[in-house]
């Protein structure tokens, strides 16, 4: 092509973060999208309530009044305070319990997430790229790991070493690779044979290299779409836990906790469990919405 | 055909004995597994006589083969809290926890499928929008908190069914509605993203171009070919329904294998977690060995992998 030089020089200072540059659209295309849009607002706040809760819970989330116990929704209480969701059978504040709530969620989400995502990426890259016996073997194991009912799984090993936040997270970040190494082997695959990558072998780079380089970058958008629908997984999971009274341990406020105490009073105080309940639905609505918007966006033949 | 099954047979064979170490291997998480096994308040001298008598002392891979042999002779060792062998306490309970999935898989099927195909039929309608807004709601929706709201309502406000125990049909409506919810969900997206694939198919447009009329279209031409994922993530959900029965059953008192296996972590009874890790893991890599084979005569294609 007879481009002239100055041109292409321009073209190139104009294209020096084509990563960005390529973000931005998403991003813009992404905007367009109301209901991911949503989902993200919803995000946020569940966000912003976890960082903020000392701020913004109205009364102490730990703090027995038995004088107040089981007070309906937005009734006073003796003292004249007003309690929104009511309080519980230990007198406690239903909405403060819940912005707390928010705290063990998402830490056990972003945490166990990383850990699984990082080990998927590791397993998938390596066994899309390297293919043969490693590729077999890694297969096999991901086929074992899916034939537990996962959470089946998690209590008998945390029941062995004793509900913690480390060992949550851990338990359910282990467990949790085998989606995205599939879908990072998926898009290997495909990537390996491209010419990019051939270029980039045929300039000398070792393998290491590429797969960093070159085929990473590439496969980090289906991973992305995957740790973000699997984060509403994991937060479903943490409250089950929390609710089978193996999750983060009392006094420590999780939805979870909330609602297996609301169980024992169905048919006196409706709110205990209703409310705890529509925190974790909210929540992982809005990651799902957010989570779908960025696969149509980033990934539309990606099937989750 | 014959060199496909048996290649799968064999992995079959090995996930098993992969599943069959990690169960093995629950019991070794702490290091110690007479600690685990007996109560936190035992004497040292207690502890090391236990682990004289169960051969903890061994090499790692003698036990191992040790509780290989067992667990294929079905022996998990004595239920420590019901005196009785693990293996006959888990089997007991099977035929309700299999009872149970069982229902939940026959609601996920009947309102799904018909529901993913009107979804994709009449797309962009409104029923398509009630059907799409209900699957991510019962995508988003927690086990346990369903069945708790469907206590609240049903048991406790309407008196209309009960919320514990196993025996009529009545018993069985809200534990399998709750169990079933999220399958329904995944399945319903499922049938209505294959079918508006397989409806802008070039065979599709053909037979509507040749007058075939709508009915048979979606019926007999698109689902038929829409028929293979949904029957792949028939085999893979019930994994999960099998998994999730561990808290359907906890809230619904259910008498089946989850309930059981909850409790026995409870009262740290595991020879009885191990056998019911171990049989409901076996059942699931058993019915996705049936799903190859059943759709390996629905797509032909597949025995050629």
């Amino acid at each position: 092509m007879s481009v002239p030089i100055s041109a292409r020089t321009l073209d190139l200072a104009a294209a020096r973060s084509p990563a960005r540059r390529e973000w931005t659209v998403f991003a813009r295309r992404l905007a367009r999208r109301r209901t991911a849009l949503f989902g993200l607002a919803v995000v946020m706040i569940v966000i912003v309530a976890a960082l903020g809760a000392p701020w913004l819970a109205p009364y102490d989330p730990i703090e027995q009044d038995i004088t107040n116990r089981l007070r309906p929704p937005g009734a006073l209480d003796a003292a004249g305070r007003s309690h929104l969701f009511g309080t519980d059978h230990l007198g406690r504040d239903l909405l403060a319990r819940m912005i707390y709530g928010a705290r063990p969620a998402l830490m056990v989400g972003f945490a166990a997430v990383a850990i699984s995502g990082l080990l998927g990426m590791g397993v998938g890259l390596v066994s899309g790229y390297f293919g043969g016996r490693i590729d077999d073997v890694f297969m096999r194991l991901a086929d074992i790991q899916l034939a537990f009912p996962f959470i089946l799984l998690a209590i008998a090993v945390i029941g062995v070493l004793g509900p913690s936040l480390p060992v949550i997270i851990v338990v359910i970040g282990v467990s949790s690779w085998v989606v995205y190494a599939r879908v990072v082997r998926g898009a290997v695959l495909s990537l390996r044979e491209r010419e990019f990558v051939q270029a980039a072998h045929a300039l000398g780079s070792r393998d290491g290299r590429v797969l960093v380089h070159h085929i990473m970058p590439n496969a980090f958008t289906p991973w992305l779409v995957v740790a973000t629908l699997d984060m509403a997984r994991v937060i479903v999971i943490e409250s089950a836990l929390s609710f089978l009274g193996l999750g983060v341990q009392p006094p420590t406020p999780t939805w979870g906790g909330m609602l297996a105490d609301g169980r024992v009073y169905i048919s006196t105080a409706w709110w205990l469990a209703t409310f705890p309940g529509l925190a974790i639905l909210v929540t992982v609505l809005g990651i799902n919405l957010f989570g779908d918007g960025l696969r149509d966006t980033l990934d539309p033949r990606l099937k989750l | 055909m014959k060199i496909f099954l048996a290649r799968r047979l064999a992995q079959s064979l090995l996930v098993l004995l992969g599943v069959s170490f990690i169960v093995f291997f629950i019991l070794y998480l702490t290091g110690d597994p007479a600690l685990v096994l007996l109560p936190p308040d035992s004497s040292a001298e207690d502890v090391e006589k236990f682990r004289q008598a169960m051969g903890f002392n061994d090499p790692f891979i003698v036990q191992y083969g040790r509780f290989f042999v067992g667990a294929l002779h079905g022996n998990f060792g004595q239920s420590v809290r019901h005196g009785e062998p693990a293996f006959g306490l888990v089997v007991e309970r099977m035929p309700a926890t299999f009872q149970l999935a069982g229902a939940a898989l026959l609601v996920a099927l009947c309102l799904a499928i018909p529901a993913g195909i009107v979804s994709a039929v009449r797309r962009n309608t409104i029923l398509d929008y009630v059907s799409t807004v209900v699957a991510l709601l019962g995508q988003s929706m927690p086990t346990f908190w369903l069945g708790i709201m469907l206590i609240l309502v049903f048991s406790v406000q309407f008196n209309l069914l009960p919320s514990s125990g196993r025996g009529s049909f009545e018993h069985l409506i809200l534990p399998a509605i709750t169990l079933g919810l999220f399958t329904t969900a995944r399945i319903t997206r499922l049938t209505r993203s294959g079918m508006l694939e397989v409806l802008s198919q070039d065979y599709i447009r053909t037979a509507r171009a040749k007058g075939v009329s709508d009915s048979p279209v979606v019926w007999k031409h698109a689902l038929k070919n829409a028929a293979i994922p949904i029957v792949t993530i028939v085999g893979i959900e019930l994994g999960t329904l099998l998994g999730g029965s561990v808290i359907t059953e906890t809230i619904f008192a259910w008498p089946g294998v989850g309930r059981l296996s909850v409790q026995a972590i409870y009262n740290r009874d595991y020879p009885v977690v191990q056998a019911a890790v171990f049989l409901l893991s076996s059942t699931f890599v058993l019915v996705n060995l049936a799903v190859d084979v059943v759709y390996t005569y629905l797509d032909p294609r597949i025995r050629l992998q």
